[in-house]
């Protein structure tokens, strides 16, 4: 990798430790353009509940490339690079909406739902003057294609032609825990969205990251609702793309304290003066508190009591990333389950009582790594093990991720 | 007591001014107590608004709900330092009939920030509208319902102090 040079990965630790050039190094987010966003990859674009009828469009991203994703009349979803074939402009300015065809504004040359140009003004010039060329063929015009996948409610693009089947590429150890969530039709109840000045794979990382669960969301803990030795684990598929967290109630062993638990999360004392937020309902056949499931590159399903979403993480530069909440619950909700997904969205989000810190922890990473190319992070908890681990206190599904991004990445 | 529009305007602007106060003036111990007990607030961005979609940032359906985010503020939530100024203005009375009245604001929020990277630097952090409900308890008039409707959609980080 001769354009960044700084970045060495020590060789005796491997993925034990990261060099923190990944993280700031310009010549490395653009090398993950074209050898990881670009590469075999599905890269998540939508849930297909945005898109419900012919002419839906979504106007999103794959890292830095403008991607629209639409329905056309067949009901078929399609995926186009947001670029027009004339000149370059965005043809799809809007995030969302209906259109019975895609037409750039700059001169509107119009695109069919499928991305086929369909009409460019003044073809064949005026009065016999101007026009394009005699050979020119609409068909050599069109917007570039991506291969598009569903998976359940998912929705996926790729500019790959040997990215491997969707069932494939989340592996059959994480496959189930998806299933588990996109059990049903979804319906969208909303989005949130934060702008985080930190590096889009330090959030990766702290998706995967069970060890700062107790230690950096004090929420249960300074209300006394939570203890470090609930039930949980991490799951991660061979590859190392897919990881799914997941934490679950253990009883009476949850009101116990625990030896060896920072002072800082005994914090006692306070109660919920409105408790109710707690109050959740079971709805699924493994009952689970949290479920946070990562999918390479870039996205996250989670589920935390009632709460249902997509978080989809959206690099904007080496040192930024935009993270887009996407609440879902199923079409088939009653008005009480509506409430109860409403309220727990307290949990998540740019105010999420368990959610916040985690752009910010990010944030104090990306401002302290700066000029620290040199050096690396200790990624050591949980010892070697990069595949199953029964329990919380390990970085297993990290590690398991640098595997698979130092794979694609060559580096 | 019937109230007139101009009674109502200058109540909800009086209600206005010292919740902004009490907000940037970092007495969130006291923000609680600017709303009944039974009230709602929300902030919800335009966004999901415009688009007829629920989800909110904060939905808290009592003033219990209120005081748990300020203990959290105070002791479980970790954020970069920070401080608000509200500018309120353009305040419209809807509706005003049996002690209830509706008012519409729009709002700026300019946040400062005090961590050791960024000190002292000024951002537009927030724009948007209060949908108020305004009830009078007790002589003092209070928050039956606050909706705050944020244009900014996009939270610069995280949103822990209340708008």
């Amino acid at each position: 990798m001769a354009e960044s040079s700084r970045i060495s990965w020590p060789k005796s630790e491997g993925v034990r430790r990261v060099p923190y050039g990944v993280f700031t190094d310009p010549a490395v987010y653009a090398r993950e353009q074209q050898r990881l966003f670009g590469g075999r990859a599905w890269n998540y674009v939508a849930l297909d509940a945005e898109l419900p009828n012919p002419g839906d469009f979504k106007a999103t991203f794959i890292a830095d490339t403008p991607v629209i994703v639409c329905r056309n009349r067949a009901g078929e979803l399609n995926a186009m690079v947001n670029r027009c074939a004339h000149r370059g402009a965005l043809v799809c300015r809007e995030p969302h909406g209906n259109r019975a065809a895609l037409q750039c504004v700059y001169h509107q040359w119009t695109y069919d739902l499928k991305g086929n140009l369909t009409g460019v003004p003044f073809r064949k010039g005026l009065e016999g003057k101007g026009g394009y060329p005699a050979g020119f063929n609409p068909a050599e015009h069109s917007l570039r294609r991506l291969n598009l996948a569903t998976y359940r409610s998912l929705v996926f693009a790729s500019f790959s032609d040997e990215v491997e089947p969707i069932e494939e590429y989340l592996g059959d150890q994480i496959r189930p825990w998806i299933d588990r969530v996109f059990n049903r039709p979804v319906k969208i109840l909303g989005y949130a969205r934060q702008f985080i000045h930190a590096n889009w794979k330090l959030y990766v990382e702290n998706v995967k990251d069970p060890y700062h669960a107790s230690l950096l969301h004090l929420f249960h803990a300074t209300f006394n609702i939570y203890r470090a030795n609930q039930g949980g684990g991490c799951l991660v598929d061979p590859k190392g793309r897919t990881s799914i967290i997941r934490a679950w109630r253990r009883s009476e062993q949850d009101d116990r304290d625990v030896e060896g638990v920072a002072p800082r999360t005994h914090q006692k004392g306070y109660q919920l003066t409105d408790p109710s937020i707690l109050e959740s309902r079971k709805e699924f056949k493994v009952e689970l508190t949290n479920s946070i499931n990562h999918i390479f590159p870039c996205v996250v399903v989670q589920q935390i009591q009632n709460t249902l979403a997509t978080r989809h993480i959206l690099p904007k530069g080496p040192d930024s990333f935009e993270l887009l909440f996407t609440f879902f619950g199923y079409q088939d909700d009653d008005a009480e389950m509506d409430r109860l997904r409403l309220k727990h969205a307290n949990f998540v989000g740019p105010a999420g009582y368990i959610s916040m810190e985690d752009g910010y922890a990010t944030e104090l990473v990306q401002q302290a790594i700066l000029r620290g190319e040199g050096d690396s992070s200790y990624v050591e908890l949980g010892g070697d093990m990069e595949e199953e681990d029964e329990n919380l206190n390990t970085e297993a599904a990290i590690r398991s991720f640098w595997k698979y991004y130092r794979c694609v990445m060559e580096i | 007591m019937g109230m007139d529009f101009r009674q109502a305007r200058w109540l909800v602007e009086e209600l206005l001014g010292a919740y902004a106060d009490c907000i940037d003036n970092d007495r969130l111990e006291e923000w609680p107590d600017f709303f009944t007990e039974s009230c709602v607030y929300k902030i919800i961005p335009w966004e999901n608004v415009s688009r007829n979609l629920a989800v909110g940032w904060i939905l808290c359906d009592t003033r219990g709900m209120l005081q748990d985010r300020v203990v959290a503020y105070r002791t479980a939530n970790l954020y970069a330092p920070h401080r608000y100024r509200h500018l309120v203005g353009a305040v419209r009375i809807v509706s005003c009939a049996d002690e209830v009245i509706e008012a519409r604001a729009n709002y700026l929020i300019v946040r400062t920030a005090l961590d050791t990277v960024r000190y002292g630097t000024s951002e537009i952090y927030s724009a948007g509208e209060y949908q108020d409900r305004v009830v009078v308890e007790k002589g003092r008039a209070k928050f039956a319902e606050k909706i705050v409707v944020a244009d900014t959609a996009r939270v610069d980080t995280l949103l822990v102090t209340p708008i």
